[in-house]
């Protein structure tokens, strides 16, 4: 499926958009990993939490679980909240 | 063989930035930016091996990374396995924000690295840095977790694991500190440690019996006398001649009007009783600003007893910076050398131990640490 990355990550995948594949969002961060290392360390803490500036959008819908299942899903938007100085 | 020329490896909170200094210490050239717009907590290289340089990494808006090189930032490579608390089942389990200092291991041990961070963490690399792993009881322990309180607890940008300090006769032999949760020591390798607390003081209402009030801002081993530490603590500068267990107050004696609060100490590499500290303003809503906006650094030559200001070279009026407590280091030369890096973006330096103080470099972001290094030719 199609996958937006903000740009602050684009070091790690040098464009914009990319494809990635899994059955729910956390096996989608898993292949992201796989093809761009480090990149899931950056998106989600160690206890499996969705970093704070980090948001996931499916159909228009904010995502905050790994177990959400992607079956039908041909986008996922990753974008950041911007804040701060 | 190591070089003669020094470098100054500056971590700031918009990226990280090389000073390259000739050998007699009188031309600077400024590398950088290195990841800019990124936190950078602190930027150490190994003195073992004068090539591999680690950077500890975060954004405001990115989880938290390590790089490494082993050409002076020329190229970098991100850490395989950067600090991780442990994995919970259940979600309940710490997530590291950032990792904020980071310590080479004994000379014994080429490969190792300990690294402290935010919340407090124990972390340790058997590779150099670059995968790392929780370390000691310390990360999960009931007791120590009560004593690190929660983000509340903490500095105003995340409660700290910091000032890992290794005995050189022993690797065993360690002591931690930790903002807020006190000075610790362990004498087995890390498999246990104890608090080290006992004599210093805490904030007027508080139980100093209890590490979880205590806050240490910088702890330092003598390298040439390893059972001597000082310590720059909240309530004021301290020191410890072990065996000994209390320390002992040596801020006492800064002139009244300064007062002994402050963040780095750093000490000189072969001389026990030389030390620096950097006061800073800590009256009544702590400004964290030089005192009486006339910043300078104070010098001991006797342990603690009697304190020297320095600021020949530094503004004299209406300079508001201050010094944290990683921005502040000496090199090894025969004229110590001693740098700075301030809160306004400055770096200055002294190549006649703090008699007089000149400015390398202005301008840059808030400065989080300065460190030396001698890169191998």
């Amino acid at each position: 499926m199609h996958v937006l990355i903000p740009s602050p990550l684009h070091d790690y995948t040098h464009a914009p958009r990319v494809e990635a594949s899994g059955d729910t969002l956390g096996a989608l961060l898993d292949d992201l990993d796989r093809q761009f290392p480090g990149i899931r360390f950056r998106m989600v803490d160690e206890q499996g939490q969705i970093r704070r500036h980090m948001r996931c959008f499916i159909g228009g819908v904010q995502i905050f679980s790994l177990a959400h299942a992607l079956d039908g899903v041909d986008e996922v938007l990753f974008v950041q909240a911007l804040s701060g100085g | 063989m190591a070089s003669t020329q020094p470098v100054l490896l500056i971590a700031t909170r918009k990226g990280a930035w090389l000073l390259h200094g000739d050998a007699e210490r009188q031309q600077w050239r400024l590398d950088g930016p290195h990841f800019l717009g990124q936190i950078i907590n602190h930027l150490v290289l190994d003195p073992r091996d004068g090539r591999t340089l680690l950077a500890a990494a975060s954004t405001g808006h990115l989880g938290p990374t390590m790089f490494r090189s082993t050409d002076l930032g020329a190229t970098w490579q991100e850490a395989a396995q950067p600090p991780a608390f442990a994995t919970t089942a259940d979600g309940s389990g710490r997530s590291v924000k950032h990792t904020f200092w980071l310590e080479p291991g004994p000379a014994s041990e080429p490969e190792v690295w300990y690294a402290g961070t935010s919340p407090q963490g124990l972390f340790r690399s058997a590779d150099g840095g670059n995968t790392w792993a929780p370390f000691s009881c310390l990360n999960d322990d009931p007791q120590y977790r009560e004593w690190m309180g929660g983000e509340q607890d903490g500095t105003p940008d995340g409660p700290k694991l910091h000032s890992i300090q290794i005995d050189p006769r022993d690797p065993s032999h360690l002591y931690i500190a930790m903002s807020g949760g006190g000075v610790h020591e362990s004498t087995d390798g890390g498999r246990s440690f104890a608090p080290l607390i006992d004599g210093l003081d805490v904030v007027e209402g508080f139980d100093r019996s209890s590490p979880g009030f205590h806050d240490p801002h910088c702890v330092r081993l003598c390298p040439t006398l390893p059972d001597r530490l000082y310590q720059q603590n909240h309530c004021g500068i301290y020191r410890l001649d072990r065996p000994a267990t209390t320390w002992q107050r040596i801020g006492d004696s800064m002139p009244e009007d300064v007062g002994d609060i402050g963040f780095p100490l750093v000490l000189h590499p072969r001389d026990p009783d030389t030390l620096w500290v950097f006061p800073m303003n800590g009256d009544d809503v702590w400004p964290r600003t030089s005192p009486d906006g006339r910043p300078a650094a104070y010098r001991s030559r006797d342990g603690g007893n009697r304190w020297q200001r320095q600021d020949h070279g530094l503004p004299t009026e209406q300079a508001w910076w201050t010094v944290k407590r990683q921005a502040m280091c000496a090199d090894t030369e025969a004229a110590l050398g001693l740098y700075f890096g301030t809160t306004s973006g400055e770096v200055w330096a002294s190549a006649d131990e703090g008699d007089s103080w000149q400015c390398l470099a202005r301008h840059l972001p808030e400065i989080y640490a300065v460190e030396i290094g001698y890169p191998s030719p």
